[in-house]
């Protein structure tokens, strides 16, 4: 085994060594809670970089959802599949990051069990920096995810009439809101046991919530009471403001309630979340 | 005694129905090691955990290094390093990227960060699996870095919770070395242990602990010469002179003799160490030949048989929880 021979070369403890490091204990000011969740956020990437098969999801999913809606109901709800895609790419965007916002709450309870995070507790750091910075390497996952999808709908066809400006914005947006959101999974991830159970009860939540929205079809010929759901479902404001922007448009009114309820879900999840945190066994 | 870096009184905690922590009483002084000494279950970890401001204690008080663990947790974080039972870094990263991730918490910049990583790896004798993940470590190697990561920055004092259960001989060793080191250095090292040999070798003091209990404390010599004054082993060259002996032992020495498995070997508990040379005249007089006679310290084994009345080895009603 490789690891027994490196054993073996390796010296073992030695004492003026030991010594020497013991002694240069130097010690450093504290860093601040910026630096301290950016360098969680780097714990992340790291883990991506070591586990790259964690990146399965948020590639494979939203190219699979892509293809399936376009080739398979395009030409029935829109008349052909080109005319399909400029209204279904931007929804299927906002539906990737949605979706990969749930994989936060599974990774940080298989995390939360390990024995490294009773280390981060006991370190002098600002308390919710593992979180938050488990948080921002997701972050990059979402991108990930969105350059996927923005890459194969131009391949197939979408033209954005918002230009490259709509299209950042528009995902810029998107990453601030999946960051919000996946504090609902962080919290959901302190109080359920197990991974499986996280993942089956954001299941719960996700799919009505996606597929209640606008994002695959025009509400309108949904039954009265069902537009009314799909009103006020977040998500539909989200698609609809997905979509002003990479058309060209900018739906002012829709971009504030997003930020606003990004804003509401962190002022209400995150403080639950870190009661949690703080009096988990 | 100097001052203390750990005093505890009361500390209490409960799990639902089980009292894994049922009032820990403890005073340790600073420098040196102090050992905490019991079986499975008996609330060795959860004990570690509430002095290192993981847990909230149910009752009591624990005060580290003259900081109240509830009040003043930031302070005893600051200045206390822990080493859990459970593999205490992350096995996804590679060596030098655990600890490099440590030093920048802890506010080293980039390029002291690395300097500091790369140091402690050549002084724990893995320098050459740096840059592999510690999920492919060995568990001798794994153990080392879990404890090299509580150095990143030198700490008052470090917890070590089962330093080494699961490693071999040499492993053991290298890690009590690095203890030794420690302690030499000047840094209060407070481990737990279910191993006798263990707590007898390296601790200055120790806290037997069972059910959630401090049963019995102090130094090594104490709690042995609370048990008695040691025991006498002696084996026979002839076996079926056994019982014989056992007659002139019993009435010699005026204590019960044990036969073990051995079927030329008797032992005995002695309380007066001065029947002993009266009992070895009292064989050769009754023709007995002797091979062996030895007059042994009591072991810590004894010393856990006797304040508890179960072996240290048994796990009893561990899973009953
Ligand atoms: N988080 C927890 N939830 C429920 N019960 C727990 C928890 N942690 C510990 N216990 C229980 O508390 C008791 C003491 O456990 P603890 O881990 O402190 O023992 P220990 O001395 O460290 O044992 P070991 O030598 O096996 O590590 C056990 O009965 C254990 O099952
Ligand atoms: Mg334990």
């Amino acid at each position: 085994m490789n690891a027994t021979t490196a054993e073996q070369a390796s010296a073992p403890v030695t004492e003026d060594a030991l010594r020497s490091v013991l002694l240069a204990g130097e010690r450093p000011s504290r860093p601040g809670p910026v630096l301290t969740s950016l360098t969680f956020g780097w714990r992340a990437l790291l883990k991506i970089k070591h586990v790259p098969e964690q990146l399965v999801d948020v590639t494979m999913f939203p190219i699979m959802f892509t293809l399936m809606f376009t080739y398979l109901f395009g030409g029935a709800l829109a008349g052909s599949t080109q005319a399909y895609l400029q209204f279904l790419l931007p929804g299927i965007l906002v539906q990737a990051n949605v979706m990969t916002t749930m994989n936060t709450g599974i990774t940080l309870n298989t995390d939360i069990q390990k024995g490294v995070f009773d280390r981060f507790r006991a370190l002098p750091v600002w308390r919710p920096s593992p979180l938050v910075g488990a948080l921002l390497g997701d972050v990059m996952r979402y991108s990930i995810g969105s350059a996927i999808v923005i890459t194969l709908g131009l391949v197939l066809g979408f033209r954005p009439e918002g230009g490259a400006v709509g299209v950042v914005l528009s995902v810029a947006l998107l990453l601030v809101f999946s960051f919000c959101l996946s504090w609902l999974w962080t919290m959901l991830s302190l109080i359920l046991r197990t991974p499986n159970s996280v993942a089956g009860v954001s299941m719960m939540l996700m799919f009505p919530l996606t597929f209640g929205s606008n994002i695959f079809v025009d509400p309108k010929t949904m039954p009265g009471w069902l537009q009314a759901v799909v009103e006020v479902n977040p998500i539909t404001h989200l698609a609809t403001v997905v979509r002003g922007l990479m058309h060209g448009s900018v739906p002012a009114g829709e971009i504030g309630w997003v930020l606003v309820s990004s804003v509401l879900l962190v002022a209400v999840f995150g403080p639950i979340t870190m009661v949690l945190y703080r009096n988990k066994k | 005694m100097g001052k203390l870096a750990i005093e505890t009184r009361g500390l209490k905690k409960s799990f639902g129905t089980t009292h894994a922590v049922a009032g820990v009483d403890l005073a340790v002084s600073a420098g040196g090691v102090y050992g905490v000494l019991g079986p499975n279950g008996a609330g060795k970890t959860t004990t570690i955990r509430m002095l290192a401001t993981l847990l909230r204690p149910d009752a009591g008080e624990a005060q580290v290094l003259g900081y109240d663990v509830v009040r003043d947790a930031q302070a005893v974080r600051s200045r206390v390093g822990l080493t859990g039972q459970f593999a205490s870094v992350d096995e996804d990263l590679t060596g030098v990227e655990n600890l490099l991730l440590l030093a920048r918490l802890l506010g080293y910049s980039r390029r002291r960060g690395r300097e500091r990583a790369t140091d402690l790896l050549d002084a724990f004798g893995l320098a050459k699996a740096a840059d592999r993940q510690v999920k492919k470590y060995s568990g001798g190697m794994r153990r080392r870095i879990d404890i090299a990561a509580s150095l990143v920055v030198t700490p008052e004092l470090i917890f070590l919770d089962e330093p080494t259960t699961g490693l071999d001989p040499r492993s053991r060793n290298q890690v009590w070395e690095i203890v030794r080191g420690m302690v030499a250095e000047g840094a209060t090292v407070l481990l737990t242990t279910q191993y006798l040999d263990e707590a007898d070798q390296l601790a200055d003091r120790i806290a037997v602990i069972d059910h959630g209990k401090v049963i019995a404390e102090g130094s090594s010599g104490q709690l042995k010469a609370s048990v008695g004054a040691g025991s006498l082993h002696v084996r026979l060259r002839a076996p079926e002179q056994r019982a014989e002996a056992e007659r002139v032992l019993a009435a010699a020495l005026d204590v019960p003799i044990e036969l073990s498995a051995d079927p030329a070997a008797l032992s005995a508990r002695i309380s007066d160490p001065e029947r002993v040379a009266r009992s070895v005249a009292e064989l050769s007089r009754g023709g007995i030949d002797v091979t062996e006679f030895a007059l042994g310290q009591p072991s810590l084994d004894e010393v856990f048989l006797t304040l508890t009345g179960h072996a240290a080895e048994e796990t009893p009603e561990e899973d009953a929880a």
